[in-house]
């Protein structure tokens, strides 16, 4: 279990991984309490699967460092691979074998003996429920079976740090749910779990702590709630019935709340930043914009007040980062 | 749950991750210790059988086209280079052996290629185990076809009238140090399967380089007729000396300084090429 040493799960500086002269990876920072579960955020292209490549000893930074448990990527790889385990972004399940034989072949590689690596695959095929399936071959899964019995190989040995490379892309919402609640058990039972993410609403249901990503560089790290707050609590949607008064209503929100408010291409919407932090101000404060709205005399046809997505995180800080730019909606 | 789901579809429905099953499971620390070398080793030769349990077709080129290259050469050239096709295959039996199971070294490389693109080497990466037991194990599954490729030949040929000196003794010496280079020549096929992007790559560079390699040698016909240019080239090919030692050994007679030459060439090859190989797979 992680508890045997004090050591943080992960402790990156500087990392860097270059691809000819793409800078995949450039200057990455990280440090992961053991534990927790910690939540890698950033749009495609970002560094997210390089980075945990990198941290999982499949591929050498260029330079920088990273332990895990206190021990070296590099240097120490083989201690490392005997406390970690990794469900990569694209099913690393072999299709042609069925799920059992996948698991019992791994769990021989592990160094369980024939009869005690088949009943360790039964075990973890009845309960990743997928018994059924079990003599079919892969090729022949969903994507959510095929997710299950790919997070079930990595923890034929219970790692103390799981790293779970966007782990519910591409999966129905049922899928989605059934991997949150297993990686919950899982972080229930002591393993330290980083996982990558393009879904601020994922992060922040699971993850302790948060880092967004971008061009390969940490540009902002904290709490979920640190984060949204330091974003603005969300965005005021608004669809009006008469297109004639949106300039008005423009011109309320502004007056309201800041700067922040973009019309969309449809004539009638009209999208604004709430500006307060705090669930419960932003609330408030959006109640307030409806009240002024009905004053000045417009008719709302539709109202919704959305959580920051990340899209919204990302442009506010990437806005931070290069100065004040006006951001087109 | 019924049994009559079709393939592909979920049930959801009846899947939850319970807390109990799961902690069970996740309670365990009991870890049992690595596997040595060879166990790890094993698995991945298991492996490659369950690859043949599912995908029987693969076992074609290892039997059907073994036949076909002997029937083909042995009724084409025979009457002309020899009198008869009988007479022929005395000379040409171990000649082709050698072909055939070295055109089929080529599919290791597409296979470790296929592995590579598909993701499944990066969980066996993740995983404390002696490094080379992937690509050691799947080799060792091929090998077993090479064998099948080199026992089907030699059927083949005491079918249509092959009479080994040797003996059965002598065959399967002769049938040994062919599998034995194949091993380590196999390694230069893993080489590129791990560095090209693609299983047709694969085979594209594969064909430019066994075609001259098996041709431009004794396989067919002795090197004495040849322009002189030509024959210094086959003089050095590895596959000459291995020809020449294979037919030594069926015919009863093996010559130690070509069984030498071939053991030496292998050591060569396993020593450049594994450990090119082993380089790239770290480094993937
Ligand atoms: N093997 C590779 N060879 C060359 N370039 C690569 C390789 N792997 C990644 N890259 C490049 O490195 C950058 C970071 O890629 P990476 O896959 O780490 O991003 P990501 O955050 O995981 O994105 P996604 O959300 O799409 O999975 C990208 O510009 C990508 O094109
Ligand atoms: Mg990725």
């Amino acid at each position: 279990m992680a508890g045997t040493s004090t050591a943080p799960a992960i402790e990156a500086s500087g990392l860097i991984k270059l691809f000819g002269k793409n800078r995949a990876v450039d200057g990455l920072d990280l440090r992961v309490p053991a534990g927790t579960v910690y939540g890698v955020l950033g749009p495609n292209g970002a560094g997210k699967t390089t980075t945990v490549r990198m941290l999982a000893t499949l591929t050498r930074p260029n330079g920088g460092q990273a332990t895990v448990f206190g021990q070296d990527v590099v240097r120490e790889a083989d201690a490392v691979r005997s406390r970690v385990s990794l469900t990569g972004q694209y099913a690393s399940v072999d299709e042609d074998l069925t799920g059992q034989e996948n698991l019992v072949l791994l769990a021989r590689l592990l160094g369980h003996r024939k009869s005690a690596a088949r009943a360790r695959a039964d075990e973890l095929l009845e309960a990743f429920g997928l018994t059924e399936a079990a003599g079919r071959q892969v090729k022949n899964y969903s994507g959510g079976m095929r997710r299950r019995l790919d997070i079930g190989a990595s923890i034929l040995n219970t790692p103390d740090l799981l790293f779970l490379d966007e782990p519910t892309t591409g999966l129905d919402p049922r899928s989605r749910n059934q991997v949150w609640d297993i990686v919950r058990t899982i972080v229930a039972h002591g393993t330290t779990v980083l996982l990558t993410t393009q879904y601020l609403d994922e992060a922040d249901r699971l993850a302790d702590r948060i880092a967004v990503i971008d061009h390969g560089r940490v540009i902002a790290e904290g709490t979920p709630g640190e984060l949204k707050s330091s974003v603005g609590a969300g965005t005021v949607h608004l669809r009006l019935r008469d297109p004639d008064q949106r300039a008005k209503a423009r011109h309320v929100l502004t007056s309201m709340l800041g700067a922040a408010v973009h019309p969309e291409s449809d004539p009638t919407t009209l999208v604004a930043r709430i500006t307060v932090a705090g669930d419960d101000a932003a609330t408030e404060q959006a109640a307030r914009v409806l009240g002024e709205l009905a004053v000045a005399g417009i008719t709302v046809d539709n109202f919704s007040v959305g959580q920051p997505s990340l899209d919204e995180v990302f442009l506010a800080l990437t806005d931070r980062t290069t100065g004040t730019q006006e951001v087109a909606a | 749950m019924t049994t009559l789901s079709p393939a592909g579809t979920d049930s959801p429905s009846v899947f939850s991750p319970t807390p109990e099953t799961m902690g069970a499971l996740l309670a365990r620390t009991d870890r049992p210790r690595r596997p040595s070398a060879l166990a790890a080793s094993a698995a991945f030769c298991w492996r490659a059988m369950l690859k043949i349990k599912h995908v029987p077709e693969q076992m074609f080129d290892v039997t059907v086209f073994p036949i076909i290259i002997t029937l083909m050469f042995t009724y084409l050239f025979g009457g002309a280079l020899a009198g008869s096709a009988r007479e022929y295959l005395q000379y040409l039996l171990p000649g082709i052996t050698v072909t055939s199971v070295l055109l089929i070294t080529m599919y290791t490389g597409m296979g470790v290629n296929a592995d590579v693109a598909k993701g499944v080497f990066d969980r066996f990466r993740t995983l404390p185990i002696w490094r080379p037991a992937a690509l050691v194990g799947a080799l060792l599954g091929d090998v077993l076809r090479y064998l099948l490729a080199a026992t089907v030949i030699t059927l083949v040929g005491v079918a249509l009238g092959y009479r080994p000196a040797g003996g059965f003794v002598g065959v399967v010496a002769a049938i040994g140090l062919i599998i034995a280079f194949a091993f380590a020549f196999s390694w230069i096929w893993i080489m590129f399967g791990l560095l090209l992007r693609s299983e047709k790559s694969v085979m594209g560079i594969s064909m430019p380089v066994l075609f001259p390699l098996t041709f431009l040698s004794n396989v067919f016909v002795d090197p004495k007729t040849m322009p002189g240019w030509l024959q210094a080239f086959v003089e050095v090919n590895p596959i000459t000396h291995l020809v020449t030692a294979a037919r030594g050994l069926m015919a009863g007679n093996g010559d130690i300084t070509e069984i030498t030459w071939v053991l030496g060439s292998c050591a060569v090859l396993l020593v450049v090429f594994g450990t090119l190989s082993m380089r790239l797979y770290n480094r993937k």
